[in-house]
C-alpha cells in the first residue's frame, strides 16, 4: 500500500478547505519560483525522467507531448496549454475531487507546464455538470491572481500566465482533445482530422497540448520531490507513480483513492473498498478503466495489477482508472448493453461507422439481454464493433465497440444460455 | 408530454434581451476570450440566458425553470456578430441547454452503468411514483420535470443524479423521497452525500491519511 508520505493529494476527500491559505500549508505553491528556474528544457527532461504518462486514459508520455510545442512561435501566434477537465467516462471521478478540494495544485501545476511549452494562457474546459466544481476552481483561480501566482510575473517567475475556465455543457464527446478545442471556439463539439495535431494548429489554429488535470496537478510535487522519487513509485519505469483510483459498483466501501501504480486489483478493492460485496468469490467481472475499457472475467481480476501495460496485457487498459465492480448478481449483458446505450447518445454524428454503428450495437444489445436473438448474430454483433472500430475520426466509436467486445470474449457462454432459454419459453 | 424545441412554438416569447445583471456577466464572459475571438463566448452566453430565464421563472405562478428562448439565441448571435443557426446549432448540440420550459426543479436522473449497478432504477421508479409522472415529463403545478441522463460524473457516490446545480448522492429510496417533499415545500435539501460521508472517501472511513483525517476532526 502506498505510503502516506508519498501521496500527492492529501487534500482529496476535502477534510481541509481548498484555499489558498490551506493549499499552501500542504506544501502547494512553495517556492514556485524556484520549479520554474530549471528552464523550459530542465523541466521537460525532469517529467521525462519521472515516467509520467497522460492520467486521461491514453497514457501518452507527457513530457514527451509537451517536447512537440514549438520551441518558439515563428509567426507570432501563441501557444496554448488547454486542460481537459470534462471527466465523463463512466466509472471516472477523480478529477472533480482535484477540482473541487485541491484546485491550487492544478493552478500551480497549469503555470508550470505552461511555461515549459511557451503558453502564456492556459484554458481549463470543465464539464458543465461539475457547476459548484468549476466555481471552486474560479474562487481558486481569484485567489491566485490576488496573491500574484497568475497574471503578470506569475509568482515572481518573470511569467505572465493567465487561467481561464470554460465550462461545458454535457457532451462527452467534449473529453476528445480537438472536440474540446472546437467547444472552446464556440462551435459544436465534434472531433478533428488529424494530422494536423494539436501541438501544430489547435487551439484559434495555434499551438495547443491538451492535458488531462491529474496530468497537471501531479507536476509540481513530482518537481518538488524529484523525477526519481516518482518514477521510483510503481510497477516499472513505465508505469510509474501514483494515480487516483475511482471504484464504484458492488464493492462494501466506493471510494476515490490515491495508490501505486501498478498496485494488484484485488488489493485495491480489499485494503481500500471493504471488499466486494458478498466477499471476493461472489465478484463476476470489473471494469478496469472506465466504462470503454473491455471488462475482465474474476480470473483474471485475481492475478492482475493495475497499470497501462499489466492491463493491456490482458487485452484491456487503465484508461481513467475508473474501476467499475459487478458481483455474481449483475446482468453483465444489461450492463453493457447500457454502455451501449451511452455511446449512441454521446456520438457527434460526424462519422457514419460511430453513428450508425452505436445504435445498432444498441439495438443488437437490448435483444441479446432478452435473449432475442440467433447465435450467429453474437458474431455479427462482434463484426459491427469490428467495422466501428478504427474506422472513426475520434476514438468514441472504438470506445463504444470495446465494451461489446470484452463482453463476447468473456461471456459469450452467458449470452448463448440466454438465447436458449428464451427460445424454451417462446416454444 | 416534454415540449420539444420548436422554433415557432407557442412557448416561445416574442423578445429577449439579458437584464443588467446578466448583460454584465455576459461582457464579462466575452472579455475572457482573445480579441476576435468572441464566438468562444456562445456557450457561457447561452447558460447566462438560460439562468436569467431561470430566475425569473422562480417567481413566476406557476413556476418554471431556466430554459433558453430561440429569441435569446438570436440576442447572443446579434451580440457575438454570429449568424443565428450558428448559436441553434450550439444550443442544439450540448444536452444541458434546455430549449423549451422545464419545471422549477429539473431532476435529471443518471442511470448509466455505475448508478445503475447501484440501484439507479429504484431512484426513477421513486421519482415517477412520488410525483405521478413519467420521464420527460412535468408536474402541473410546474415544479418538477425528471429526466434521465447519461452518466454525470460522481460514480463513487452512486446513486446521484442531479437538480439544477446541485448533485445528490449516495441515495435510497428513503432520501430521494425526503428530496422530492423537502423541494415541494419550497425548501432546500441538504447537497451532496445522502449518507452523510464527507466527498468520496469510503463511508467507514478513511483507509489512508489517517492522521490527517484525525487532525481535521472527520475520523
Amino acid at each position: 500500500m502506498l505510503d502516506d508520505k508519498d501521496r500527492i493529494f492529501t487534500n482529496i476527500y476535502g477534510w481541509e478547505s481548498f484555499s489558498l491559505k490551506a493549499a499552501q500549508k500542504r506544501g502547494d505553491w512553495d517556492k514556485t519560483k524556484d520549479l520554474i528556474a530549471k528552464g523550459r528544457d530542465g523541466i521537460i527532461a525532469e517529467i521525462k525522467a519521472s515516467g509520467l504518462r497522460g492520467r486521461g486514459g491514453a497514457g501518452f508520455p507527457t513530457g514527451l507531448k509537451w517536447s512537440f510545442m514549438p520551441k518558439e512561435s515563428p509567426d507570432g501566434r501563441p501557444s496554448y496549454l488547454v486542460i481537459n477537465a470534462d471527466e465523463s467516462e463512466p466509472g471516472t471521478c477523480k478529477d472533480r475531487e482535484i477540482l473541487r478540494h485541491d484546485p491550487h495544485k492544478l493552478l500551480e501545476g497549469a503555470l508550470i507546464a505552461g511555461f515549459a511549452m511557451g503558453a502564456h494562457t492556459a484554458f481549463i474546459y470543465v464539464r458543465g455538470e461539475f457547476f459548484h466544481e468549476s466555481s471552486e476552481l474560479l474562487k481558486a483561480v481569484e485567489e491566485a491572481y490576488d496573491a500574484g501566482l497568475l497574471g503578470k510575473n506569475a509568482a515572481n517567475s518573470g511569467w505572465d500566465f493567465d487561467v481561464v475556465v470554460h465550462r461545458g455543457a454535457g457532451a462527452y464527446i467534449c473529453g476528445e482533445e480537438t472536440a474540446l478545442i472546437e467547444s472552446i471556439e464556440g462551435k459544436k463539439g465534434q472531433p478533428r482530422n488529424k494530422p494536423p495535431f494539436p501541438a501544430m494548429a489547435g487551439l484559434y489554429s495555434c499551438p495547443t497540448t491538451v492535458n488531462n488535470v491529474e496530468t497537471i496537478a501531479v507536476v509540481p510535487t513530482i518537481l518538488r520531490r524529484g523525477a526519481g522519487w516518482f518514477a521510483g513509485l510503481g510497477l516499472n519505469e513505465k508505469n510509474a507513480g501514483t494515480k487516483l483510483f475511482c471504484i464504484s459498483g458492488h464493492v462494501n466501501q466506493p471510494c476515490n483513492v490515491e495508490e501505486e501504480m501498478g498496485i494488484p486489483l484485488q488489493e485495491l478493492i480489499e485494503k481500500h473498498c471493504g471488499g466486494v460485496r458478498g466477499g471476493w468469490d461472489n465478484l463476476l467481472a470489473v471494469i478496469p478503466g472506465g466504462s470503454s475499457t473491455p471488462m475482465i472475467p474474476k480470473e483474471i481480476c485475481a492475478t492482475i495489477k493495475m497499470d497501462f501495460d499489466s492491463l493491456r496485457e490482458v487485452g484491456t487498459g487503465l484508461g481513467t482508472a475508473g474501476v467499475i465492480v459487478m458481483d455474481k448478481s449483475t446482468d453483465v449483458i444489461k450492463a453493457i448493453a447500457r454502455l451501449s446505450r451511452f455511446y449512441m447518445h454521446e456520438s457527434c454524428g460526424q462519422c457514419t461507422p460511430c453513428r450508425e454503428g452505436t445504435g445498432w450495437l444498441w439495438r443488437v444489445m437490448t435483444r441479446m439481454v432478452e435473449g432475442r436473438a440467433s447465435v450467429e448474430e453474437i458474431d455479427q454483433l462482434y463484426e459491427i464493433t469490428k467495422e466501428i472500430e478504427g474506422h472513426t475520426i475520434c476514438a468514441l466509436g472504438d470506445a463504444a465497440a470495446w465494451p461489446v467486445q470484452g463482453l463476447i470474449k468473456h461471456f459469450r457462454p452467458e449470452m448463448e444460455r440466454r438465447i436458449m432459454e428464451y427460445r424454451k419459453r417462446a416454444a | 408530454m416534454k415540449k420539444k424545441f420548436e422554433i415557432n412554438a407557442d412557448y416561445q416569447p416574442e423578445s429577449f434581451a439579458f437584464n443588467a445583471k446578466y448583460k454584465k456577466k455576459a461582457q464579462e464572459a466575452i472579455n475572457l476570450y482573445p480579441k476576435g475571438r468572441q464566438q468562444s463566448a456562445v456557450m457561457p452566453l447561452l447558460d447566462l440566458a438560460q439562468r436569467q430565464v431561470g430566475e425569473e421563472g422562480a417567481k413566476a405562478n406557476p413556476p418554471y425553470g431556466g430554459w433558453i428562448p430561440r429569441a435569446a439565441m438570436d440576442h447572443i448571435a446579434d451580440m457575438l456578430s454570429m449568424a443565428p443557426i450558428k448559436v441553434y446549432e450550439v444550443a442544439t448540440f450540448y444536452s444541458m441547454y434546455n430549449l423549451a420550459p422545464v419545471g422549477k426543479n429539473l431532476i435529471q436522473l443518471c442511470t448509466t452503468t455505475p448508478c445503475w449497478l447501484c440501484g439507479s432504477d429504484n431512484i426513477v421508479k421513486t421519482c415517477k411514483d412520488q410525483l405521478g409522472i413519467g420521464l420527460d415529463e412535468t408536474t402541473e403545478d410546474g415544479l418538477f420535470t425528471i429526466m434521465e441522463v447519461e452518466c454525470l460524473g460522481a460514480c463513487v457516490n452512486a446513486p446521484m443524479i442531479q437538480i439544477n446545480d446541485d448533485f445528490y448522492e449516495d441515495l435510497t429510496s428513503e432520501t430521494m423521497t425526503e428530496i422530492l417533499e423537502t423541494l415541494a415545500n419550497g425548501m432546500k435539501p441538504k447537497v451532496g452525500s445522502q449518507k452523510g460521508r464527507k466527498g468520496s472517501m469510503a463511508l467507514s472511513g478513511p483507509t489512508s491519511l489517517k492522521d490527517r483525517a484525525k487532525k481535521a476532526g472527520v475520523a
